[in-house]
């Protein structure tokens, strides 16, 4: 499979690159790690007139701790996240879902920027994104605008992210003592999408109190979806098996996936309640040893 | 509009001219003539064409050649320039690591990057690192072995392969 005739830019600069995207518009497409528009161009699903390959600018592979804040540069791989020990540090769920992106060979490839800009519900880190609360800085001509995660994702395909910008970097904030993290998808073998996904961030003060909660789910969506109602139903409360149950139960409710080979409705539902259940207790456990 | 790239290919620079749309694979398969790196699933699944760039292991049937533009890139054919097996090659051999071969290739280059960051894997480490070249002879576990084995030779332990 060839995919069909392109121009190929490679800039040195984010500004050549804003040039690019303005000369061709919607005919222009940014190049990443290239592991998901590849495949579509090869089957012939995108047929950009221009790839603006973002590789060679400098200035986009950073992780850095700056006050309050962890930066990471949107062409930092995946395979830098699974071995970064400040991001694994602060949030243990980066071990958790980089090992679960498709396989090391498109791990040393593929980027954080390109997964989240790809705007697929099925790909990973648009859930952990959310469970970690994360602001994602796209740069224009004008310069650089703060987009929050929960106002990121349109549709299907689509992003905050427009025709003449770049995604150029996602901030997380440093999560306060007492935080755990963990992500875990139901795949039927390695590299597949999931069938579904949950990530979770929550905080626990001394009296076991859960004092702050994200929850984002994977692929059971038209977009990646905030498990709000689960959110609520365990911040400001000890999580026990009640309040517990009551967050499985509306995170199984507000989800809306679609019946594929990899499972009907109503069996995505239950394994989206499964996984809530799980994700919580295992991001407990590690808030406990944080403590 | 074709673009003019520089690769070093086995220790060999190369500058040629490519289409965009060229895909990496293919450049080294019938533009360089090697043919040792296969091509299997096409989709980034199967690993067979998996070599180094710049000592990390890629699937080239997902790269553009143009990507590869000033990048230093090792295949098979590169991985014994003497013309004698290497350890991981031996390996395969002694422990039947390989049947009809066609995943094989894309294995050792992939193995050749684990064992470089990680010259003592476990076998749970292996069976990770080599989760994205599938094999459909041996079931695995001869992979593995060999894998172990190699590490063992490196790291001291005592070995189990054959000599």
């Amino acid at each position: 499979m060839i995919p069909s005739s392109f121009e190929y830019e490679s800039p040195t600069t984010i500004q050549e690159a804003l040039d690019l995207l303005e000369k061709y518009g919607d005919e222009g497409k940014i190049l990443s790690g290239g592991h998901s528009l590849i495949p579509m161009m090869k089957l012939r699903f995108a047929s950009p007139e221009c790839l603006i390959d973002i590789n060679n600018i400098p200035g986009l592979s950073h992780i850095v701790l700056e006050g309050n804040t962890v930066k990471i540069g949107s062409l930092v791989r995946e395979a830098e996240i699974e071995h970064s020990d400040l991001l694994l540090r602060h949030y243990p769920i980066f071990a958790d879902v980089t090992k679960l992106i498709a396989d090391p060979q498109v791990r040393n490839r593929g980027t954080i920027g390109g997964n989240l800009a790809h705007g697929d519900a099925a790909n990973d880190h648009p859930a952990v994104m959310m469970a970690l609360n994360a602001t994602i800085m796209i740069t224009n001509k004008e310069g650089v605008r703060e987009v929050p995660i929960d106002e990121f994702f349109f549709g299907f395909y689509t992003t905050a992210v427009q025709e003449n910008e770049i995604l150029t970097e996602i901030q997380i904030p440093v999560p306060p003592k007492g935080t755990g993290s963990a992500y875990h998808k139901l795949e039927r073998k390695v590299g597949d999408y999931a069938t579904a996904g949950v990530a979770v961030q929550l905080t626990l003060d001394t009296n076991g109190i859960c004092t702050e909660i994200g929850i984002g789910l994977t692929n059971v969506n038209p977009v990646p979806l905030r498990a709000a109602r689960s959110e609520d139903a365990l911040r400001g409360k000890k999580i026990t098996d009640e309040t517990l149950a009551e967050a499985v139960q509306y995170a199984s409710e507000d989800c809306n996936p679609s019946a594929d080979l990899r499972g009907s409705e109503e069996y995505k539902r239950a394994m989206v309640g499964v996984l809530v259940k799980r994700m919580v207790h295992k991001a407990a456990e590690r808030a406990i040893a944080a403590l | 509009m074709t673009k003019e790239i520089t690769i070093t290919l086995n220790g060999t620079v190369h500058t040629l001219e490519v289409e965009p749309r060229t895909l990496l694979v293919h450049l080294i398969r019938e533009e360089l003539g090697l043919t040792g790196t296969h091509i299997g699933c096409d989709t980034s699944s199967c690993g067979a064409c998996t070599i180094l760039m710049d000592g990390k292991s890629i699937k080239s049937c997902t790269l553009l050649a143009v990507q590869a533009n000033n990048t230093s890139l090792t295949t098979i054919e590169g991985v014994s320039p003497d013309g004698q097996l290497n350890n991981i090659q031996e390996g395969f051999k002694e422990n039947h690591g390989l049947h009809c071969g066609f995943c094989t290739p894309g294995m050792i280059m992939r193995i050749t990057e684990l064992l470089e960051h990680n010259p003592d894997p476990t076998e749970d480490e292996i069976r990770w690192g080599i989760s994205g070249n599938l094999c459909r002879c041996t079931g695995y576990n001869n992979i593995v072995r060999t894998f172990a084995n190699h590490a063992n030779l490196i790291v001291g332990r005592v070995s189990c392969v054959r000599k």
